[in-house]
């Protein structure tokens, strides 16, 4: 089975780490994954970006080795990994739910994958020193997982996976269960990481601003397959499709024949004041972000317009119920293939 | 907030737990009776320990019983954990429902059925009947109450803990012991208690598949018992009953400590 | 997924060998004939003959036990005071067992379990010895009987009596009525009772409209857990009971004990699964839902 694909499916040069070909995977009736083609270079920070049951997590547990796909092959450097079990795969994985051993403290947890290399004890206690201060964690060697709070824990099974010198690290939701705060300053924090140890990660998450912080490319999934693969900005800017454009970020979406032109409610700009080619409504909802305001416009014959607004200078004096005119330049409009 | 108590709650627990023990009590308190007439208290006397302790037939029953429950519940343990493996690891697979009908079945099946069946087995197979046929027999009933209690345990068990160690280089069998199986310990610890008790405890199944120079203690119990009651049983019973609730209670605070401590 | 299927290997054989071929050889020798000789049973399976000794062999069963225990009214009384014994013992057990069960899931956290734990601790103790304990109570002389002669009342001969018989069924089970229920009133979300009253129930109603339908699995966990065995039981009424106290797993102990009637023993065995086959396979499938 071959999908059309139109964008390119490579970082430009570089020969792949890992190569997804035409993979498929069913579970009964239902197919989780669906025709993914994919490449993923090496020291490459990648996201899986879609909604929750997409077939992101299996995606990336045929990649780990714990399902094996039921179509197509997936290449590690190259080379064909079907039917090599999960200890044998030179990846690793930090999982959702972090599964640290409760039995075993910190150090333990994180030495656990060197002693199964056969790693001596002085060089395994070296580089456990050596994680605990990439994730900043320095001190708690003794800790039990459940002596941990939650941002701990997610520090040690990063160190746990990273540990283990992967070729590629998989991270399922890393950040999911943190507070909003913690959160933004993990996304940050794991870039930094990344960056200084130059080891690829394969990201999953349904979180677009998560996505988009951290990563270098993004896989947009719908339904088990890809809907676009790009940049950040490619797949903000130049959504392949209105599922992607309505994903990431708000949208208004106007019909042209057989074409939709998309324009970012922050490309719009809103005036009390009628003006030439300027789309007519009424004020039916104001938020203040501090930041920028969001407006959202109801035209005559139904359709919702959202604009946002950058605080620059004096807010407009708008109330819910006034009449308003909305516009946007030509050439902010983006034509997306029906 | 769980609302107190009421009153009627409080009669209640306690009646119940009053029935619960009054005849345990009262047995307790008549082994040390230095009267040979059971209900009639004649002063306080330990002579009927002594008498225990003097009695070889006791002794043996004592002794069988107990080599009886250490084989038999280390094996029933062993088996329990494959089978709470097979059933909660593996999904649908061929035979699934006769295998947990064969685990469930015998948790609620009348005694003297399953005695009487492991009996005609033996017969059968041209066994001699004894101290291997009843260990054989216990364990096979025991299983599926080692089986029920590790499986409850393993159900609760996130099964990304052991896809953790996989990743990180354990083969399947190896990660199950390295991080399964010190994480149900405890678990499997009650699976084996149990086992061993209920070992201890069987009359029925023992009597059936028991042969000569294989008597264990109930069935030694059970025929004094036949001939009438006797101050000596009630030291031998206060003696099974404090080892038993021993096992319990320091198990229970164990547990109710962590409890305090979470 | 299919991995994990060789672990059960071995305990599926040993349950297949010792569990259930025994069940056919029970329902073999039922239909064959007691003879004296050991084993006291005809005819055997002589397969050095072949498949004319299997021809052979089943020609030789029949129902003839079956048709003789029927022809029997001492079978059939003990068929149904098992039966009474059973649901009487079941009904009174329910009737104790949940007002306590209900009590000790009142109490705080700490206190709950160590009520647990003295709920338990006779459930391990010896089945047997809490039996013989009664023997000393109910005796003619026993502590039953000093205590009411105190009270110029008695004496109560209760000893090998019906009445000692239950008395002994509901004692010998209770925890194993209260536990299950204790266990799910313990996971019941508390929030539920204080929902209900919000919405303008009393306590009492609270009680009767959230708690108790929602405490149906455990009632009929503990009622199928204590009738099933009750009705085979076998050391209650032989110990408790008087001689014509009847009851299945008796007269199967008796019929192959004392009168080495064993086609006679297995044909009580079948009939006795027969009546069970109900009540077991839906506990089989409450267990089976409760843990998955
Ligand atoms: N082992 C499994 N058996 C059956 N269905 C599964 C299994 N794992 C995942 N699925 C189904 O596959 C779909 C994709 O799941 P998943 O990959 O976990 O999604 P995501 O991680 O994107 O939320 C879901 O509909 C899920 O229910
Ligand atoms: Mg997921």
């Amino acid at each position: 089975m071959v999908s059309c694909i139109d964008w390119p499916v490579s970082s430009a040069g570089a020969t792949p780490l890992v190569r997804f070909e035409d993979v498929s995977k069913r579970f009964g009736a239902l197919t989780a994954v669906d025709g993914v083609n994919l490449e993923i270079a090496p020291g490459e920070f990648f996201a899986l970006l879609g909604p929750s049951g997409c077939g992101k997590t299996t995606l990336m547990r045929l990649l780990a080795g714990f399902a094996e796909p039921d179509e197509g092959r997936i290449l590690l450097n190259g080379e064909d990994i079907a039917g090599l079990p999960p200890h044998r795969r030179p990846s690793s994985m930090m999982f959702q739910t972090y599964a640290l051993f409760p039995h075993l403290n910190v150090e333990k947890n994180i030495s656990f994958g060197l002693k199964q290399r056969g790693w001596n004890k002085d060089r395994a206690s070296a580089r456990v020193e050596e994680m605990l201060r990439v994730v900043r964690l320095e001190g708690l060697n003794l800790r039990r997982p459940d002596q941990l709070s939650g941002g701990q824990k997610q520090r040690v099974a990063l160190a746990r996976a990273l540990a283990v010198q992967p070729k590629i690290l998989l991270l399922d939701e890393p950040l999911a269960a943190l507070d909003r705060k913690l959160r933004e300053e993990t996304q940050l924090e794991l870039k930094a990481i990344q960056r200084t140890l130059g080891v690829t990660f394969l990201i999953v998450t349904h979180d677009q601003d998560e996505a988009m912080v951290v990563s270098d490319r993004i896989a947009v999934m719908n339904e088990g397959k890809i809907a676009q693969i790009g940049a950040p900005h490619e797949v903000y800017e130049q959504p392949a499709s209105r599922f992607v454009a309505e994903f990431l970020g708000e949208a208004n979406l106007f019909p042209d024949g057989a074409h939709w032109h998309l324009v970012r409610p922050e490309k719009m700009t809103l005036s009390a004041t009628a003006t030439p080619g300027g789309m007519a409504g009424e004020v039916m909802e104001i938020a203040y972000f501090g930041d920028r305001t969001r407006y959202v416009v109801k035209r005559p014959h139904g359709q919702v317009l959202r604009i946002s607004r950058v605080n620059l200078g004096p807010p407009l004096s708008l109330e819910v119920g006034d009449a308003v005119w909305a516009s946007f330049a030509p050439d902010s409009a983006v034509t997306l293939a029906s | 907030m769980r609302s107190g108590p009421s009153a009627f709650n409080r009669i209640s627990v306690c009646l119940g737990l009053g029935f619960l023990y009054a005849p345990i009590v009262l047995l307790v308190v008549y082994s040390f009776n230095a009267s040979r007439l059971v209900t009639v208290w004649g002063g306080f006397s330990i002579r009927w320990y002594a008498a225990v302790l003097e009695d070889s037939q006791i002794l043996d029953a004592i002794w069988v019983t107990l080599r009886v429950g250490l084989i038999s519940a280390t094996v029933a343990t062993g088996l329990g954990i494959l089978a709470a493996v097979a059933l909660a690891r593996s999904g649908k697979f061929r035979g699934r429902t006769l295998f947990s009908a064969m685990i469930y079945a015998p948790l609620a099946m009348p005694e003297v059925i399953l005695g009487l069946s492991l009996l005609l087995l033996f017969v059968a197979m041209g066994i001699p009947r004894g101290f291997w046929t009843v260990t054989l027999s216990h364990a096979t009933v025991t299983l599926c109450y080692a089986t029920v209690v590790i499986q409850a345990r393993l159900a609760r068990f996130d099964i990304s803990l052991e896809e953790a160690a996989r990743d990180l280089g354990c083969p399947p069998l190896s990660a199950f012991l390295k991080v399964t199986l010190p994480n149900i310990a405890p678990a499997v610890a009650a699976a084996w208690m149990l086992a061993f008790t209920l070992s201890l405890d069987d009359l029925v199944i023992a009597s059936f598949t028991s042969g000569p120079g294989a008597t264990t203690l109930p069935m030694r119990l059970y025929s004094q018992i036949r001939l009438g009651v006797n101050p000596e049983i009630n030291a031998v019973s206060t003696l099974l009953i404090a080892v038993v609730s021993a096992g319990v209670v320091a198990a229970g605070l164990i547990q109710r400590r962590r409890l305090k401590s979470a | 997924m299919k991995r994990s299927w060789p672990a059960g290997a071995a305990p599926f054989a040993w349950l297949l060998v010792f569990f259930a071929l025994p069940f056919f050889l029970v329902a073999k020798l039922s239909l064959s004939h007691a003879v004296l000789a050991i084993p006291p049973y005809a005819p055997r399976l002589d397969l050095s003959r072949g498949a004319a000794g299997l021809i052979g062999f089943v020609r030789e069963l029949n129902f003839a036990t079956y048709t003789r225990l029927a022809a029997d009214r001492l079978y059939l009384l003990a068929y149904l005071s098992s039966l009474k014994f059973a649901a009487i013992g079941t009904a009174i057990l329910l009737a104790i067992g949940y007002p306590m069960a209900y009590g000790m899931s009142r109490y705080g956290a700490f206190a709950r379990q160590t009520l647990l734990i003295a709920v338990i601790v006779p459930f391990w103790t010896s089945f047997l010895i809490r039996i013989y304990a009664w023997i000393a109570i109910l005796n003619p002389t026993g502590l039953l009987n000093q205590v009411l002669a105190a009270f110029h009342l008695g004496p109560l001969n209760l000893l090998n009596s019906q009445t000692a018989v239950i008395i002994g069924l509901v004692y010998a089970y209770l925890p194993f009525m209260v536990l299950p229920i204790y266990a799910v009133l313990d996971r019941q979300d508390e929030s539920l009772i204080e929902a209900a009253q919000d919405l303008g129930c009393t306590p009492t109603q609270a009680f009767w409209r959230v708690t108790f339908p929602l405490s149906w699995p455990g009632v009929a966990a503990g009622a199928l857990l204590c009738f099933i065995p009750m009705v085979g039981e076998f050391v209650i009424p032989d110990l408790l009971g008087g001689s014509d106290t009847l009851m299945l797993g008796r007269t199967l102990w008796t019929e192959f004990f004392a009168d080495r009637d064993w086609p006679a023993a297995c044909a009580v065995a079948v009939v006795l699964l027969g009546t069970l086959a109900v009540p077991i396979a839906l506990f089989q499938r409450q267990q089976a839902k409760v843990l998955s």
